[in-house]
């Protein structure tokens, strides 16, 4: 009896003593893992999930950081809306969105500063290719029309965001467009939400063989990935624009630290700058054949569409302007040039960029 | 059919290539709900002795609590915990949400009812008389927990590992705490959720295969190790 025990004493003593020495490394090797990424400032972007789902944000934080060593950025993807709150509690320090009317909301509340226009592709209605409901080529009003009346035939589906996103935003302005009320339509039986991020909801409605509205950015990665084969059926027009912004957190709000204004300032240049730009320009051009975002301070510096410019500004300006002189905090250089709408000398040098990007696209289709 | 095993290929092929991406996220998620489970041990353990080894008054009432709370869903303290940690909360002003003490905490406060449940039941199984032996030996409290742990000691690292599998495998705390940022706070779950909604199956399929192998590994190695010890 008493040999047993105290051999069980010293398996038990072992037991813990390996435990413990676990523990102690395990928590060891974390701390030493956290103060290493310590004296880096922490810079939170809240973003959509279109933006993030395609990869594209990666991209943007690797080049960002290799530029400003000492800042590190975290991208926390959330549907606009809820990107918007999640900002306004002070749990992110900038965001990077697509619904100019709730960014305005954000501006007026004192919650933000200094937007910037930093991209813009377009939304697409997309939908199983025996198209049911017969949209195909059609304008996006007509064919959310045609949608609603096929869906009460029982003959199609639609599959909504009904996430509070930019897309569900857009989604619900378009319904409006034909005199209908999206919160009416959610008591229909062909009306479906998903609820979730847009990459689930192309799925759904592939599922389903129901209509849906994506950014066309996340329609070609999944496409391409044959998570979905639902086609394109609408597309373009100027309703359908979808314009991303960027913008910082107030650096009134009490929760802001100075430190993090500065990081969202340079993150924003960064995006604007030439550098950033062609990033835009360049991603998805090697697996899609065009660039899933299409940048606009180029656009603006170019003015090679003015038809585009004249649509961005006509849906995503506030009083006439990407940022009015009362959101803005010490940074009116950002806006003088693009405001005047100048030629500049840089825009010789962005045009051959384009030019070159170009050339790389056709080398890369021979 | 074919994606799935496609993806079944391309997952296996990802771990055993050892693809950084795999091994830093696996790592992530063990040192975090490891250290979750090692922060909830520090008082769960000499709660559960207090609860199994002193009569009080009320013990069955808070026993019956610790057993309740064992199932509380990870969303509902998730959003308790959102709630005090966003920097506009009362507990704002440490900067914890979406950094990994955040997940930390979180499933360190989950796991408690397990790790409390659990060893009190194995420490009540203990047979009396070996408390009521101590005691006539003259040990003091101290020595006659120790008697009494070293008992039910098997007992407590199941319940240890048991809470450790449950913090590991949750999803709801490491989401809405950790917000899900590469590099800092993507763990097995969330890369999960995400992979999947991104729509890169293969990715999931890896990450799924490696969480159920540590879980139940580990689960088997506990049972075993308890088996050839009594």
């Amino acid at each position: 009896m008493m040999r047993l025990s105290r051999s069980a004493l010293t398996k038990l003593q072992a037991s813990i003593l390996v435990i413990v020495a676990l523990a102690t490394v395990t928590l060891g090797v974390y701390g030493y893992n956290l103060s290493l990424t310590q004296p880096k400032a922490r810079l939170i972007v809240s973003t959509t999930t279109s933006l993030y789902e395609t990869r594209f944000l990666d991209e943007l934080k690797s080049k960002f950081e290799l530029k400003y060593p000492n800042l590190n950025v975290s991208f926390i993807s959330q549907g606009t809306g809820l990107a918007i709150q999640t900002a306004m509690r002070g749990d992110a320090d900038m965001i990077l969105v697509h619904d100019p009317a709730r960014e305005y909301q954000f501006l007026k509340g004192g919650y933000g500063v200094n937007r910037k226009i930093v991209a813009y592709n377009f939304f697409v209605i997309v939908g199983p290719s025996e198209d049911p409901a017969g949209i195909s080529g059609k304008s996006p009003s007509e064919a959310f029309s045609r949608i609603r009346s096929a869906g009460l035939n029982g003959t199609a589906v639609w599959v909504s965001r009904g996430d509070d996103s930019g897309t569900h935003a857009k989604e619900k302005t378009l319904w409006k467009a034909i005199g209908l009320d999206a919160e009416k339509l959610r008591a229909e039986a062909w009306y479906l939400e998903a609820g979730s991020g847009m990459t689930a909801t192309l799925k759904l409605a592939n599922e389903k063989r129901g209509y849906t509205l994506t950014d066309v950015g996340t329609y070609l990665l999944n496409f391409n990935n044959h998570n979905i084969d639902l086609v394109k059926l609408v597309e373009s027009g100027k309703s359908m624009l979808n314009v991303y912004s960027v913008m910082a957190d107030s650096p009134k709000n009490a929760n802001m630290t100075k430190a993090n204004f500065e990081g969202s300032m340079q993150f924003i240049r960064f995006l604007v700058s030439s550098e950033g730009q062609a990033l835009f320009a360049q991603f998805g051009v090697d697996k899609y054949g065009l660039p899933l975002f299409k940048p606009y301070v180029k656009l603006t510096e170019n003015q090679s569409d003015s038809e585009i410019i004249g649509w961005i500004r006509d849906l995503a300006f506030f009083e006439g302007s990407e940022c009015p002189q009362e959101f803005r905090y010490q940074a009116d250089d950002l806006y003088s040039a693009q405001e005047l709408g100048t030629i500049e000398v840089p825009s010789i040098l962005t045009g051959l960029e384009e030019r070159k990007v170009a050339s790389w696209i056709q080398s890369l289709k021979a | 059919m074919d994606p799935i095993i496609e993806g079944i290929i391309r997952a296996i092929n990802l771990i055993l290539s050892g693809d950084p991406e795999v091994l830093g996220i696996t790592a992530l998620s063990l040192l975090i709900s490891g250290s979750g489970t090692v922060l909830s041990c520090v008082w769960s353990i000499p709660t559960s002795v207090g609860l199994a080894l002193r009569g009080f008054h009320g013990r069955r009432v808070v026993k019956g609590l610790f057993n309740a709370l064992m199932g509380i869903p990870t969303v509902a303290l998730g959003l308790f915990l959102y709630l005090l940690l966003s920097r506009s909360g009362p507990l704002g002003y440490f900067q914890l949400l979406y950094s990994p003490y955040a997940i930390m905490i979180g499933q360190s406060i989950l796991v408690t009812p397990i790790v409390v449940s659990f060893s009190t039941s194995a420490l009540e199984s203990v047979d009396p008389d070996l408390r009521r032996l101590a005691r006539t030996l003259g040990a003091s409290d101290l020595q006659m927990y120790g008697v009494v742990i070293r008992e039910g000691f098997w007992g407590v690292v199941l319940a240890v590992i048991a809470a450790f599998n449950r913090a590991f495998a949750e999803l709801g705390i490491a989401m809405m705490l950790g917000g899900n940022i590469r590099n800092i706070t993507r763990v097995l779950t969330t890369a999960i959720a995400l992979e999947t909604s991104r729509g890169d199956i293969a990715l999931s399929i890896a990450f799924t295969l490696i969480l159920l192998t540590i879980t139940m590994s580990l689960s088997i190695a506990v049972n075993l190790a308890r088996k050839s010890t009594t």
